[in-house]
C-alpha cells in the first residue's frame, strides 16, 4: 500500500485504529516549503515497517529531525539527489537523531549540521547505507564533531557512506558492540573513522584519506562502557592522511598527530592486516597507551594483544609530529619504520622481517611528548600474534539483508 | 421571553460546538486513549484541564504546583498542574519522583509577558496511559482562545523577560522524549519529592491525593533564594533541574559519563578534571568539563553561555542564555579548589 503523506494526514481525524496497521506504508515527503514540519511529522507518523521516502531536492531545515519509531526506513533518492540542508540550523545538537531500534537510513545527505550529522543512541540493529554527511566549507574547527555517530548500540552497519569535514571523527562508533564499517569514504576529517570504547568491530574496505588521522581504535576512561577490543582493521586504503589537526583542543582527537594512518590506543585485541597505507607522514601505524593521567580504577590504559599483520605499506613516517623528529629521521634514514609503539603496554606482534620503532616511554600518563628513548624493534622482538575472534566481529548478517535491495 | 430562551439555548449549543463553553470535568477518556498518534486530540480543550481556557483555572482534580528549583526555558513563566482522576492516589517514593497512577496528567503551560499581559505560547501535557507516559505540545493561538496540537513542534518569535528577541522552539513529540526518557522509557521529570515543598506535599496528603508525605533529607533550595545560599548548593540544585534529566546513567547523555544529578558524589562524573568525550566543537578548546577555580576555563560554562546549536547546552529547550543560572555555576566553579 502506497500512500502519500498528505493523504495519510487527511485520514488522521478518523477513528483511532484498534491495532497498528498490518500493511507497511510509505510516507512521501517532497522538497518545498515547510520541509521541517512535513518531514518531522512523517517521522512521527511512521510505524514499524514503514518507509519515510524523502524525494529529491534540497530541504532547508532549522532543527534536529528525530526518529523514535522502531523498524522504520528513512530513504532518500540518493546521497547526491536528496540533501537535508542544515546550514540554517537554529536548534538541536544534531542533524538527525535516532533513538529507536531496527532503523535503516539510506540514500540521502546531511549538509552543514551545526553539531553532529546523524546520531543514533541506544538504537540497536541500525543500518546506515549510502549516507553522505558533508560540511561544505571544508575542514574547519567550527564544523560539527561527528558525521555518522552511532553510540551505545548493539549491531551497527555503516556501508557505502561518505563523511567529510568533521571536526572530530567522520564515522564514529562509541560504546557499542558488533559493528561493521565498510566501503565508506572518510575524507578531510580530523579522524576518518574511529571505534571508541567498543567491542567486536570490523573496519574493512574503506577509503580513508586527507584526514589528520585515518582509522583510530581508542578506549577512554570515565565512560559507562569501557574495555574496547576484538577489532579487525582490514583491507582499507589509508593514504595521504596529512591534514593539520583542526579539532578543538581538549577533545582526545586533538592529540592525534597529523599524518597518522592507523592508530590503536588502550585496546585489548586489535588486528591490523591487509591494508594499503601510503603517505601518512607521522606514522603508518601507531600503537600507544592512553596518553593522559586518569583516576578511573576500572580502566586499563594500556595497549594489549595488538597484532600488526601483513599490510602493503608505502611511504610513511617521513615528517613525524614527534619529539626529537630531526634526530629520529636522521637515525632512520629519512623516514621512520612503519609501526611505531610507545613502549608501554604489550609489544605488538609484527610482520616477519619488519622493523618497528619503540618510543620507549617511561610511564603512562605523560603522553608521547614526554622524554622518549627511541629504539628500533626487530620483528623477532615483537609480541606473539594474538588473533582476534573473527566469529564475533562485525554486524550480524540480518543487517546486510536490509540493503540487499 | 420565549425568544430569549431560544437564543440562550442556541448560544449554549454554539458555545459547545465551538468548545468555548465551560467543561464540567476532565476528560479521562482523552487521557487514557490507547497510545497512537491518532488518539491525541487536536485541541487542548478536549482534555478539560481548565475551566476557562487561557485563564487556566483548574478543573476538578487539577492542582497547581511549583518546583523549588525549576528548569529554565528562555525565562518563560511556567504554570504547572497535576491532574489525578477521582479516587486515585499518588504514591510517595522516597525523595524521588511521585508515583502517579494511570490516568494522571501533568500539564505545563509556558507564558511570556507582552504589553503587560500574560501571553501563553504553549501547553505541554504528559499523559499517563496504560502503555506508559505520552507527551504532546499544544500551541496557543494569537487570540489566546485555543491551543492546537503541534506534533512536529514550531518556532515562535518571542521577546524574553530580558528583552531579547528570540525564535522560541516548541519541541516536537520526539524531543519531549529526549529529556523525558530513562532507559528509553518516558517518565516525568519535575515532581520529585526533593524538589517539592513540604507544604504542598502535606496539603496533597491531607486531601487524600498522596499516600504519605515523603521524608526528604536533602531538599532542593528555592531558586529565588539562591543569593543566600552556598554556591555549591545553588549550583547543584541548578544542575539537577537543568542538566541531570539527560546527564545521568539512564538518560540521553549517559554516554558522556558526565552525570550531574543531585546525589552524584564522584567528582569526575560531576565534571571536575574530566576531559570531554563526545563534545566535538562544544568543548570550545577547553580541557575540562569543570576546571576547579576557573569558570571561564570550564566547558560547562562555555556551553551554558552559548546559543549556537552544537555548542549550547541543554541541546534543546532554550534559545537564549540563562544569565542567572550561569552566574550560579560560575560562582560554584570559582569556589572549587
Amino acid at each position: 500500500m502506497r500512500m502519500t503523506h498528505k493523504a495519510l494526514m487527511a485520514l488522521l481525524p478518523l477513528a483511532p485504529l484498534a491495532c497498528p496497521a498490518v500493511h507497511a506504508k510509505t510516507l512521501d515527503v517532497a522538497a518545498g516549503a515547510d520541509a521541517q514540519t512535513r518531514l518531522q511529522e512523517a517521522l512521527i507518523s511512521a510505524a514499524p515497517g514503514d518507509v519515510v521516502q524523502i524525494g529529491p531536492g534540497r530541504f532547508a531545515l532549522t532543527d534536529t529531525l528525530s526518529l523514535d519509531a522502531p523498524g522504520v526506513t528513512v530513504r532518500g533518492a540518493g546521497m547526491e539527489a536528496t540533501v537535508l540542508d542544515f546550514t540554517g540550523q537554529q536548534g538541536g545538537g544534531q542533524g538527525m537523531l535516532v533513538t529507536a531500534a531496527d532503523v535503516t537510513l539510506r540514500d540521502f545527505a546531511i549538509e552543514n549540521p551545526k553539531g553532529d550529522g546523524i546520531k543514533s543512541k541506544a538504537a540497536n540493529n541500525i543500518v546506515y547505507y549510502r549516507i553522505r554527511v558533508t560540511w561544505t566549507g571544508g575542514p574547519k574547527a567550527t564544523n560539527g564533531g561527528y558525521g555518522i555517530y552511532p553510540v551505545e548500540s548493539t549491531n551497527v552497519l555503516v556501508d557505502g557512506s561518505q563523511v567529510s569535514g568533521a571536526s572530530d571523527s567522520g564515522i564514529y562508533v562509541g560504546q557499542s558492540e558488533h559493528i561493521t564499517i565498510r566501503n565508506c569514504l572518510a575524507e578531510a576529517n580530523v579522524a576518518g573513522i574511529e571505534i571508541e570504547n567498543s567491542r567486536n568491530a570490523l573496519v574493512e574496505h574503506n577509503l580513508v584519506t586527507r584526514n589528520t588521522g585515518g582509522i583510530l581504535v581508542f578506549d577512554l576512561p570515565n565512560l559507562p562502557k569501557m574495555g574496547g577490543g576484538n577489532v579487525l582493521v582490514s583491507g582499507n586504503l589509508v593514504v595521504s592522511n596529512d591534514l593539520a589537526n583542526f579539532a578543538p583542543p581538549g577533545n582526545i582527537v586533538a592529540s592525534v598527530r597529523r599524518g597518522t594512518g592507523i592508530m590503536v590506543m588502550a585496546n585489548d585485541g586489535v588486528e591490523v592486516s591487509d591494508n594499503v597505507l601510503d603517505r601518512n607522514p607521522t606514522a603508518s601505524v601507531l600503537v600507544i597507551a592512553y596518553p593522559r593521567p586518569f583516576t578511573d580504577t576500572r580502566y586499563n590504559p594500556l595497549e594489549r594483544r595488538v597484532t600488526i599483520g601483513a599490510n602493503r605499506i608505502g611511504r610513511g613516517g617521513y615528517d613525524p609530529q614527534l619529539p626529537g623528529k630531526d634526530m629520529l629521521l636522521k637515525a632512520f634514514g629519512g623516514a621512520l619504520p612503519p609501526v611505531i609503539w610507545d613502549g608501554l603496554g604489550d609489544t605488538p606482534a609484527l610482520p616477519a622481517g619488519s622493523t618497528a620503532l619503540s618510543l620507549g616511554l617511561a610511564k603512562q600518563g605523560a603522553g608521547v611528548d614526554a622524554a622518549v628513548n627511541p629504539q628500533p624493534l626487530a620483528a623477532a622482538q615483537g609480541g606473539k600474534p594474538a588473533p582476534i575472534d573473527r566469529a564475533t566481529i562485525g554486524a550480524p548478517a540480518a543487517l546486510d539483508a536490509r540493503i540487499a535491495s | 421571553m420565549k425568544q430569549r430562551s431560544r437564543l440562550a439555548a442556541l448560544s449554549a449549543i454554539l458555545s459547545l460546538a465551538l468548545g468555548a463553553g465551560p467543561v464540567p470535568a476532565v476528560n479521562d477518556a482523552a487521557i487514557l486513549s490507547p497510545d497512537l498518534p491518532t488518539t491525541l486530540p487536536p485541541e487542548l480543550s478536549t482534555f478539560g484541564f481548565f475551566r476557562n481556557g487561557a485563564a487556566l483555572s483548574p478543573a476538578e482534580g487539577v492542582t497547581a504546583y511549583r518546583l523549588n528549583t525549576p528548569l529554565w526555558s528562555d525565562g518563560a513563566e511556567k504554570l504547572r498542574f497535576l491532574y489525578l482522576p477521582k479516587g486515585t492516589v499518588a504514591r510517595a517514593q522516597g525523595e524521588g519522583l511521585l508515583d502517579l497512577p494511570v490516568g494522571a496528567a501533568l500539564v505545563k503551560s509556558f507564558a511570556f509577558t507582552e504589553a503587560g499581559k500574560r501571553k501563553l505560547i504553549e501547553t505541554r501535557v504528559l499523559l499517563h496511559r496504560a502503555s506508559g507516559w505520552v507527551a504532546a505540545s499544544y500551541q496557543w493561538d494569537a487570540a489566546q482562545t485555543s491551543a492546537r496540537l503541534v506534533p512536529a513542534g514550531a518556532r515562535v518569535p518571542i521577546t524574553t523577560p530580558g528583552g531579547e528577541v528570540i525564535s522560541y522552539k516548541i519541541p516536537n513529540r520526539n524531543q519531549c522524549k529526549e529529556c523525558h526518557a530513562l532507559d528509553n522509557v518516558m517518565t516525568p521529570i519535575g515532581p520529585k519529592a526533593r524538589n517539592l515543598s513540604v507544604a504542598w506535599l502535606d496539603a496533597q496528603h491531607r486531601a487524600g491525593r498522596l499516600d504519605a508525605v515523603p521524608a526528604v533529607a536533602h531538599r532542593l533550595p528555592l531558586w529565588e533564594e539562591r543569593a543566600k545560599l552556598a554556591p555549591a548548593l545553588a549550583a547543584r540544585a541548578y544542575l539537577e533541574a537543568n542538566c541531570a534529566y539527560c546527564h545521568n546513567a539512564k538518560g540521553a547523555a549517559s554516554n558522556s559519563g558526565l552525570w550531574l544529578g543531585w546525589d552524584e558524589a564522584d567528582p569526575v562524573r560531576l565534571g571536575l578534571g574530566k576531559p570531554p568525550v563526545a563534545a566535538g566543537r562544544g568543548s570550545g578548546a577547553l580541557t575540562y568539563d569543570v576546571a576547579p577555580g576557573d569558570p571561564e576555563g570550564s566547558i560547562l560554562v562555555h556551553r551554558m553561555a552559548s546559543t549556537e546549536p552544537g555548542v549550547a547546552m541543554p541541546e534543546i529547550g532554550r534559545s537564549s542564555v540563562d544569565k542567572d543560572g550561569l552566574a550560579v555555576i560560575r560562582a560554584w566553579i570559582a569556589s572549587l579548589r
